[in-house]
C-alpha cells in the first residue's frame, strides 16, 4: 500500500513571507506532458508593488552588511541547497522533464554559482574600485556600491533554477535587493528556493520572488519609479523594447535579454553597481 | 599719518575696483564662417547657417554651419570609413601618440582656446584659462597613455572598441566636455561624430584646426554643428554603436528611449541638485569658499553644482551672514576680464529660466537675497542670489536651476542631513564640510551620489571617475572607469546578448 | 581623570570680557579649542585665488606708495652696528634720493640695543610716540627664540621702551604653546604688554610674533592669533624672519580672517604684520589685495597693517621708477642701506 503524499502549496515570496497573490489568482503548473503538478500563485501588479516596497525596505540592511557577512549568507544558501539537492532534482525532473543527470547537473551548477558569487562579496570592490592619482592635494577613491532595487525577469527558455540563480546571485553580491519574476512554466524550484532563502540568513525582502506571467508583471516593474535597475535576461519573448523605454522614464540601468543562462561573471555584479568617487583634501598642515 | 589717511580715503575705492584687465583677443584668428568638420575638412552644412554670439555683449562672433540629416549621414559615414580602414587597424601606441599630439597642441594654443571659450560661453577667463583648458589638455594626456594599455582597463584581456561613437555635449563646458568625450573614445579605438551645443560651437571649431595640425587621420573625429534636431539625427543614426550624452535629464531620458532595443551602448551624464552639507564643526572660512565655488563657479551652469546648501541649524545665521559678506566681494562682468568672478549667463533662454525659477522661489515664500552687482547694459546677466527659508518641497529646492542661485535649507542631525540630501531623483554629486574625519566618511558612505567632495567642491581630474546615480544618468567619465564606456570586454565569457528584439 | 590645576591668569580686559572673569588655563583652553578648524587645502586655494587679481595701472602707483608706507624697514643681524642702523634710518627717511615725493616707511625695526641709534639717526623724522613720523620698533623678549625667563623678557622690553621704542615686536613662547600651556603664553603677553607702558601712562604698540613656521599647522596659527589678541596684542605678526617658512600669503590670510572675526565680534581693530620672505612688489600687492578683500581697505594703514621687510623696499622703488619713467630700472639706481 502506497502512502498518500502531501503536496506543497506554492505561494509567492515577498518580504520574507509566503503570501498568496493578493488577487487570489492561481495558474496551473504542469509537466511538459500536461500532468498537474501544482497551482502556483498568479502574481498581480499589486503583488509586484508590494515586492518593490519590501525590496526597498531591505536595501539598507542588506547593503549595510559587511561584504564578509553577505558572502557568508550567500554561501549559506549553497550549503542549504546542497542539503536539499534531491528535492530540487525531483522538482526539476518533474517541471522540466529532465533526466536525473541533467537535473542533477543543473542543481549542482546552481549551487556552485552561489559559491562562486559568495566569494565575490568582499572582493568585487577591490577589482571594480580604484584609488585615483589626481593632480592635487586630495585623497580620491572610487568604490562601487549597489544600485538599490533590481527588478529581474528570470530566464524563461530552460534551466528554471539555474537561470534564476544566475540573475539574482550577482545582483545580491554587492547588496542590491531584488524582485524577480520566475520562470513562468517551471516556477516550482523558484518557490522552493525561496524556502531555502528564508532559512539561510538572507534578510526578508532582500529577495522577492513572483510567479505568474512576466508579460503581465514586467511592465509594472519596468515603470516603477522606485526600481533602480531592470534585468531583462529572460524577456526575449516579451515586448522588451517597450520595457526598456518604460524603464528610461526614471533612467533605470537596463540589461538586455540573454540567450540561455548567463554565465557567472563579475560584469553581472558590476552592472548593478554605481561608482562613487570621494574626494577629500589632504594636508600635513 | 593724517596725510596717509587722506591718501587712503581718496584712493581707496579705485584700488579695489581693480583694473578692467581684459585678456587680449588678439590671440584669436577667427573666421567669419565655420563649416562642419567632416572627413578631415571643413565643409558647408546643408541646413541654414546660424550665428553664435557673445552672451556678454550679444555681439555676433561668427556664422556657423547647420548640419541636416544628410550632413549627419556624411559625418557618420566618414567616421565608419575611418574606423574600418584606419583607426581600428592602428596600434594602441600610435593612437596614443595622436592623442599626445593633441594634448600638446591644446597646451600650445591654450590662451587662444581660453579666450574663444570665454567669448562664446560667457564664463570668466580665469576659469577657462585656469580650469577648462588645462583640464582639456590633461584629459588628452591621461587617455593618450591608456591607448596601448587597454588590457589593464579592468575588462579582461584584449577588450574591443565599439565602432562609431555619437556624442552630444552641452554649452556649460564646451571644450572640456568635448575632451571628456573624444579622449577616451579615441584611446579605446572608436571614431567619433560629435555635436557641440548650438550656443557654444566656437572652441570646437578651433579644436578641429588642432586636429588638422595633429594630422589625425581624416574621419576619426567629425564635428557637426547644429541644434537639437542635429543631435537627434546623430543619436538615432542606425550606424552608430555608441551614444554619449551630457545635458539635461529631459533630453537624456528621450535618448534612453530612442536607443532602446538598438543595442547601442549608452552613457548619460545628466542633471543634478547636489546637497552641500555644512556641519557645525566645519572649517568655516573654507566652507564659505566651498559654498561659493560650489554654486557660483561657472555662473552655476554646472550639473554637479552645490545648489542645495544644507547647513546645520545652529550655525545657519552665521553661515548666511558670512556668505552674504563674501558674495558682496564677487565681481560680475566682462568674461574676458581677469578679475571677473561671475561671467554672463550663456543664453537668453537660460536667463529666462533662471529668472522664472527664482520668481517661483519668491512666490513660494522663500526669502531672496541678491548681491549688489552692477548689471551691464547688454548681454545676459544674473547676480549671485541666495534663498533662505526654503522648504524642501519648494521648486528651487528640487529642480535644477542651472544658474547662480543657491537654496539654503537646514538640518539638525547627520541622519537628517543624509535623508534630505538623498531626497531627490538626482544623484550626481554632494559636498560635506566637517572637521571630523569619521563623520565625513560615514556620511559619504550614505549619500547616493556619484561624486562626493569632502571639504572641497567642484574638483575635476582626468584620473577621477565622474557620473551620477539615479536620474543623473549612468556610466562614468574619467579614470579607468571612463574607458569602460567605450569598450566591450572580449576575454571573459560575456553572455550572448540578443540585438534587435521583438517590438 | 586628572583635573588640570586652575591657574589664575593675569588680568587682560579682552579675555575677561569674552571668556569671563574666572579666567583659568582651563577656560582659556576650552575657548581656543572651540575655534573653527582650518582646512589647509582650501585656505591655500583661496590665497592663490586672491593672488591672481590684477590691479589697475593707476591703482598700482597708489599700491606701490602704500607698500612703502606700510614697511617696517628691518635689520636684525648679529652684526648690526650703529653705522648700519644709521644707514637704515637714512633709507627709511629718503627711500629714493632721486624722487623726493617717495613716501617714508612706517618704521625701522631693530634689536633693542640699537633703539637709541635709530631714534637719533631719524632725528626730527622720528615719531617719538606721536602719530606723525617714522616709528622705531624694537624686537624684544629674547628674540628670536623667546627662550628666557619672563623677568628677562620683561626687562628686555622695558629697556627698549625706555630707550624710545615706539613699538615692541615680542615673540611668543612657542614651546609653551606647542605643549598646550596656553596660560603661560597668555600670561607672558599680558606681562610684556604691561612692560610696554611708558612713564606717562601711554603704551608702546605691541606686536606679537607667532613664528608661524614653528607653530606648523594652520589650526595652531588660528589659536595663537586668537590667544595673542585675547592677551592684549595690538598686532599679530607672522614671523621673526629667522625661521623658514616665514610669512606666506595663506598664513597672512588666515590671520586676517581672525582679525576680521574679532572685529565682527568686538568692533575692535587689530593689526597684522607679515614679516620675512616678501621680496617683490608683485608679492606685496597680493598681500594688499588679500587685506582689502578680507578685512577691507581700511586696514591698509600703518596702524593696522605692516610689512616686515628689508629687500622689498628696493624692488618697490624699482617698480616705482618704471611707472614714473616708463622704462625698466636696475639695481644700480636704488641705494643699498
Amino acid at each position: 500500500m502506497t502512502r498518500l503524499t502531501v503536496p506543497k502549496t506554492y505561494k509567492l515570496y515577498i518580504g520574507g513571507k509566503f503570501p498568496r497573490s493578493e488577487s487570489g489568482r492561481t495558474y496551473e503548473v504542469t509537466t511538459k506532458k500536461g500532468a498537474f503538478l501544482a497551482n502556483a500563485s498568479l502574481a498581480s501588479r499589486k503583488d509586484a508593488r508590494d515586492a518593490v516596497v519590501a525590496a526597498r525596505a531591505a536595501v539598507n540592511g542588506w547593503s549595510g552588511a559587511t561584504g564578509y557577512n553577505r558572502g557568508q549568507v550567500l554561501y549559506r544558501i549553497a550549503e542549504l541547497l546542497e542539503g536539499r539537492r534531491e528535492q530540487f532534482v525531483d522538482e526539476l525532473m518533474a517541471t522540466e522533464s529532465l533526466s536525473k543527470s541533467a537535473a542533477t547537473t543543473q542543481v549542482d551548477t546552481a549551487i556552485d554559482a552561489w559559491v562562486w558569487y559568495a566569494g565575490w562579496a568582499d572582493k568585487y570592490v577591490q577589482v571594480a574600485g580604484n584609488g585615483n592619482p589626481v593632480s592635487g592635494p586630495y585623497f580620491n577613491l572610487s568604490t562601487p556600491e549597489p544600485s538599490g532595487v533590481i527588478a529581474i525577469v528570470a530566464p524563461q527558455d530552460s534551466s528554471s533554477l539555474l537561470g534564476l540563480v544566475s540573475v539574482i546571485a550577482p545582483a545580491l553580491v554587492s547588496g542590491n535587493t531584488v524582485v524577480v519574476v520566475a520562470h513562468q512554466n517551471a516556477p516550482l524550484s523558484a518557490i522552493s528556493l525561496s524556502e531555502v532563502l528564508a532559512t539561510s540568513d538572507v534578510p526578508g525582502g532582500a529577495v522577492n520572488i513572483l510567479t505568474g506571467s512576466p508579460a503581465e508583471i514586467a511592465p509594472w516593474l519596468a515603470s516603477h519609479a522606485d526600481v533602480n535597475g531592470l534585468d531583462l535576461a529572460g524577456a526575449e519573448q516579451l515586448e522588451w523594447v517597450d520595457l526598456q523605454i518604460a524603464a528610461a522614464d526614471t533612467l533605470k540601468r537596463v540589461s538586455g535579454p540573454v540567450v540561455g543562462v548567463p554565465a557567472p561573471s563579475i560584469e553581472r555584479i558590476v552592472q548593478w553597481t554605481e561608482t562613487k568617487t570621494v574626494w577629500h583634501t589632504k594636508s600635513l598642515i | 599719518m593724517t596725510e596717509n589717511d587722506k591718501a587712503v580715503s581718496a584712493k581707496a575705492p579705485s584700488f579695489l575696483d581693480y583694473a578692467p584687465a581684459p585678456e587680449s583677443t588678439s590671440v584669436l584668428h577667427l573666421k567669419k564662417h565655420y563649416g562642419l568638420f567632416i572627413d578631415g575638412e571643413f565643409v558647408d552644412g546643408r541646413g541654414d547657417a546660424f550665428t553664435t554670439i557673445s552672451p556678454a555683449t550679444e555681439k555676433e562672433i561668427a556664422s556657423i554651419s547647420n548640419a541636416n540629416n544628410a550632413d549627419v549621414d556624411a559625418a557618420v559615414a566618414a567616421a565608419r570609413k575611418a574606423y574600418d580602414r584606419t583607426w581600428s587597424k592602428l596600434s594602441g601606441a600610435d593612437r596614443g601618440k595622436y592623442l599626445f599630439r593633441i594634448a600638446r597642441l591644446v597646451q600650445e594654443r591654450a590662451r587662444e582656446l581660453a579666450v574663444a571659450e570665454s567669448l562664446d560661453n560667457g564664463k570668466p577667463i580665469k576659469e577657462s584659462r585656469d580650469v577648462d583648458v588645462p583640464l582639456v589638455a590633461a584629459w588628452f594626456f591621461y587617455y593618450a597613455g591608456w591607448a596601448d594599455k587597454l588590457d589593464y582597463a579592468g575588462l579582461g584581456p584584449n577588450p574591443q572598441s565599439l565602432g562609431v561613437a555619437a556624442q552630444v555635449i552641452p554649452w556649460n563646458f564646451p571644450l572640456l566636455m568635448l575632451a571628456w568625450k573624444i579622449a577616451p573614445a579615441l584611446a579605446a579605438g572608436n571614431t567619433v561624430v560629435i555635436k557641440p551645443a548650438e550656443t557654444t560651437p566656437l572652441s570646437a571649431m578651433i579644436f578641429a584646426e588642432i586636429l588638422q595640425q595633429a594630422d589625425l587621420p581624416k574621419g576619426v573625429v567629425n564635428i557637426v554643428t547644429g541644434a537639437g534636431d542635429t543631435g537627434q539625427a546623430l543619436v538615432n543614426h542606425p550606424d552608430v554603436n555608441k551614444v554619449a550624452f551630457t545635458g539635461s535629464t529631459g533630453v537624456g531620458r528621450a535618448i534612453a528611449k530612442s536607443v532602446a532595443g538598438t543595442g547601442k551602448k549608452v552613457t548619460l551624464e545628466l542633471g543634478g541638485k547636489a546637497a552641500n552639507i555644512v556641519f557645525d564643526d566645519a572649517p568655516i572660512d573654507q566652507a564659505i569658499e566651498g559654498i561659493v565655488n560650489g554654486i557660483f563657479f561657472n555662473q552655476g551652469h554646472v550639473c554637479c553644482a552645490g545648489s542645495r546648501l544644507l547647513v546645520q541649524e545652529n550655525i545657519h545665521d552665521e553661515v548666511v551672514d558670512r556668505l552674504k559678506a563674501r558674495l558682496s566681494t564677487l565681481r560680475m562682468g566682462d568674461p574676458l576680464d581677469k578679475n571677473t568672478d561671475i561671467g554672463a549667463i550663456n543664453s537668453k533662454a537660460q536667463l529666462d529660466r533662471i529668472r522664472e525659477l527664482s520668481n517661483v522661489g519668491e512666490a513660494e515664500g522663500a526669502e531672496r537675497w541678491t548681491a549688489d552687482c552692477a548689471i551691464p547694459e547688454n548681454g545676459f546677466w544674473f547676480a549671485p542670489t541666495i534663498f533662505t527659508n526654503v522648504s524642501t518641497s519648494s521648486r528651487i529646492a528640487r529642480e535644477e536651476v542651472f544658474g547662480p542661485v543657491l537654496s539654503v535649507l537646514t538640518f539638525r542631525t547627520p541622519a537628517e542631513a543624509i535623508a534630505k540630501a538623498n531626497n531627490t531623483p538626482y544623484g550626481l554629486s554632494a559636498g560635506i564640510w566637517s572637521d571630523k574625519g569619521s563623520r565625513i566618511l560615514a556620511v559619504a558612505d550614505k549619500l547616493r551620489a556619484g561624486v562626493i567632495w569632502a571639504n572641497t567642491f567642484n574638483r575635476f581630474d582626468p584620473a577621477s571617475p565622474f557620473g551620477g546615480y539615479k536620474e543623473s544618468g549612468y556610466g562614468r567619465e574619467g579614470g579607468r572607469h571612463g574607458l569602460a564606456a567605450y569598450l566591450e570586454s572580449a576575454g571573459w565569457a560575456a553572455p550572448a546578448v540578443t540585438k534587435g528584439g521583438k517590438k | 581623570m586628572t583635573i588640570e590645576k586652575a591657574i589664575a591668569l593675569a588680568p587682560a580686559e579682552r579675555a575677561v570680557n569674552l571668556i569671563g572673569s574666572d579666567l583659568t588655563e582651563k577656560s582659556l583652553k576650552l575657548h581656543l579649542e572651540g575655534l573653527s578648524g582650518v582646512d589647509a587645502v582650501g585656505l591655500e586655494q583661496r590665497a592663490a585665488g586672491l593672488g591672481t587679481r590684477s590691479i589697475k595701472t593707476t591703482s598700482k602707483a597708489w599700491a606701490l606708495d602704500t607698500i612703502i608706507k606700510l614697511i617696517d624697514l628691518t635689520t636684525l643681524e648679529g652684526a648690526d652696528t650703529p653705522g648700519k642702523v644709521r644707514s637704515l634710518a637714512a633709507k627709511a627717511m629718503l627711500p629714493d634720493p632721486a624722487d623726493a615725493l617717495t613716501p617714508q616707511v612706517a618704521a625701522v625695526c631693530v634689536y633693542g640695543d640699537m633703539v637709541p641709534y635709530a631714534a637719533d639717526a631719524l632725528g626730527s623724522a622720528w615719531s617719538n610716540g606721536s602719530d606723525n613720523g617714522i616709528n622705531v620698533a624694537a624686537v624684544a623678549t629674547a628674540f628670536p627664540s623667546g627662550r628666557s625667563s619672563l623677568p628677562i623678557k620683561i626687562m628686555d622690553t622695558k629697556e627698549a621702551v625706555a630707550n624710545g621704542a615706539d613699538e615692541i615686536d615680542m615673540v611668543i613662547d612657542r614651546g609653551a604653546f606647542l605643549s598646550g600651556k596656553y596660560g603661560v603664553v597668555f600670561d607672558q603677553i599680558v606681562a610684556v604688554k604691561e612692560a610696554c607702558r611708558r612713564e606717562n601712562g601711554t603704551y608702546a604698540h605691541l606686536k606679537v610674533i607667532l613664528e608661524t613656521g614653528e607653530l606648523n599647522t594652520y589650526d595652531n596659527v588660528r589659536k595663537a592669533s586668537w590667544l595673542s589678541i585675547l592677551a592684549g596684542g595690538d598686532f599679530i605678526k607672522t614671523s621673526t624672519g629667522k625661521v623658514s617658512p616665514a610669512a606666506t600669503l595663506p598664513v597672512t590670510l588666515l590671520m586676517l580672517e581672525v582679525v576680521r572675526d574679532w572685529h565682527l565680534l568686538t568692533g575692535e581693530k587689530i593689526g597684522v604684520k607679515p614679516a620675512g620672505g616678501i621680496r617683490s612688489s608683485k608679492d606685496a600687492i597680493k598681500y594688499l589685495v588679500t587685506v582689502a578683500e578680507t578685512v577691507g581697505e581700511e586696514w591698509l594703514q600703518p596702524h593696522l597693517f605692516r610689512f616686515g621687510a628689508s629687500s622689498l623696499l628696493n624692488d618697490v622703488l624699482l617698480q616705482r621708477q618704471k611707472l614714473t619713467t616708463g622704462h625698466y630700472s636696475g639695481p644700480d639706481y636704488v641705494t643699498i642701506d
